[in-house]
């Protein structure tokens, strides 16, 4: 189907997309455009004002520091994906990246259409829970930053009020020699994933977990860090043992149930993913990570 | 502007290596400003909301959905379609040839898109291989082939390429 008419604006800077914003009703930005496009072709979203963000410079780019990487919200998809810099600090992004769509929507899709958008299984939300993710929306008078964990208020629904723009996001990096993981399971390669989960792991000297970070997506309104797991594995021996435990664990909680997918089939690829991620976490820790 | 004049603006754009200057409503798609407006129906729709694929075109060198943007957004930009792939003669270009070859195509909808789409992959990963290339084709949806024939033609012309290099 063909989108109901609207009003196309064209912005180049921030400021024009905020001023415009605050002046107009039944408006929507257009970012990449792989998940708003759609559903108005569908007519699940009808607008009368569409701002069209890709044209605003100041919006798009990495920057990455000593803790953290900044993204703004315009960064394509694409680009995070194919930044060596970027994979050589935090190689789960591009991990990650793979599973978003295809070739064709990540060259279009952007990191805070992701963030906005807020698929249950999105990847980039996974991300931005595993790595304490700072969120920066802007108003025509001022800006605030939202962290992660208040950023979710319920399905689809981020925490941006409707004369706001989400400008950036910045990421934690861990330590060069940390091990990752990003995997998932869907009916299809590019399909919205079942169940994905992420996982970090830092070994000690002495060869035991320093710290540990999980996330599942997929299994409820928005990504599901699991701190319980983190806590249970700090300080351990890393054993095939001790991480079916940490499978076991995960798949201990209240999970989303669909017409295709029950919360059991949901669980059991929980505990089986999360097993098989901190493995391959841990050995690329004893391969020395990134370094 | 009258109410009844849905929005609309004038874009300039480069397609197949031709200037265009046209007035496109605001809500149309690139794949339809393509068809309608410039009469480029090689381009083909099919499930208007960016999962099958059959409307990929290049903007600026890269594979994009031409039902997921809009013409308003292409101003300026240089499009490649699949009637640009052909030689001005109508000579078949060497994808196309092994498409032809290989019988990587039945009944023809999905194939401009998949052959944007392998365009520009097997431009940037002259190196790929099956598994590769099978990914690289997960974006794009063929009712009819099972997918073994076009994989096969792009493989042969993986093959021909490397062939090219070591000459």
């Amino acid at each position: 189907m063909k989108p109901a008419p609207f009003q196309y604006h064209r912005v180049t800077d921030l400021s024009e997309a905020t001023a415009l914003l605050a002046g107009l009703e039944n408006v929507r930005l257009l970012s990449g455009g792989q998940s708003l496009m759609p559903m108005m072709n569908l007519r699940y979203v009808a607008v009368d004002h569409l701002i069209d963000l890709n044209p605003v410079a100041e919006l798009s780019g990495i920057e990455i520091e000593d803790t953290q990487v900044r993204m703004g919200a315009m960064t394509r998809q694409r680009t995070v994906l194919d930044s060596d810099a970027l994979a050589a600090r935090a190689p789960i992004f591009r991990e990650a990246l793979a599973f978003v769509g295809h070739i064709q929507t990540r060259n279009r899709g952007t990191i805070g259409g992701s963030l906005a958008h807020m698929d249950p299984a999105a990847e980039l939300m996974g991300l931005a829970a595993l790595l304490n993710a700072r969120i920066t929306v802007a108003r025509h008078d001022a800006e605030r930053d939202v962290a992660i964990a208040d950023y979710v208020r319920g399905y689809m629904t981020p925490d941006i009020e409707p004369d706001e723009v989400l400008a950036s996001v910045m990421f934690d990096l861990w330590p060069a020699g940390h091990g990752w993981d990003f995997r998932e399971f869907a009916q299809r390669h590019g399909d919205f994933a079942i169940v994905g989960v992420g996982t970090l792991l830092d070994l000690a000297d002495d060869g035991r977990v320093a710290r540990a970070a999980l996330v599942l997506i997929g299994v409820d309104e928005g990504p599901v860090r699991l701190f319980d797991v983190e806590t249970m594995l700090a300080g351990e021996k890393p054993t095939e043992a001790l991480f079916r435990a940490a499978g076991d664990m995960a798949a201990k909680r209240d999970m989303s149930e669909d017409a295709l997918v029950s919360a059991d089939y949901r669980k059991h690829l929980t505990s089986v993913l999360v097993e098989r991620s901190l493995a391959q976490s841990c050995r690329r820790a004893k391969e020395g990570g990134n370094a | 502007m009258p109410e009844h004049h849905p929005p609309g603006r004038e874009i300039s754009l480069r397609v197949n290596g031709r200037a265009y200057t046209a007035t496109v409503e605001d809500r149309f798609s690139l794949a339809d400003f393509l068809r309608q407006n410039l009469g480029l129906t090689g381009t083909h729709l099919g499930c208007e909301h960016g999962v099958c694929g059959a409307c990929t075109v290049l903007v600026d060198g890269h594979a994009v959905r031409g039902c997921l943007m809009l013409a308003v957004q292409a101003e300026g930009s240089e499009v490649l379609t699949v009637e640009g792939l052909a030689d001005t003669d109508g000579n078949l270009n060497p994808l196309q040839q092994a498409f032809m070859d290989h019988h990587g195509l039945q009944c023809g909808f999905c194939t401009p898109g998949i052959l944007m789409t392998l365009t520009v992959y097997l431009r940037d990963h002259p190196d790929c291989d099956e598994t590769d290339l099978r990914e690289a084709l997960s974006g794009n949806i063929c009712r009819c082939t099972g997918y073994e024939t076009i994989v096969q033609a792009a493989l042969s012309v993986v093959r021909a390429q490397r062939n090219e290099v070591s000459e």
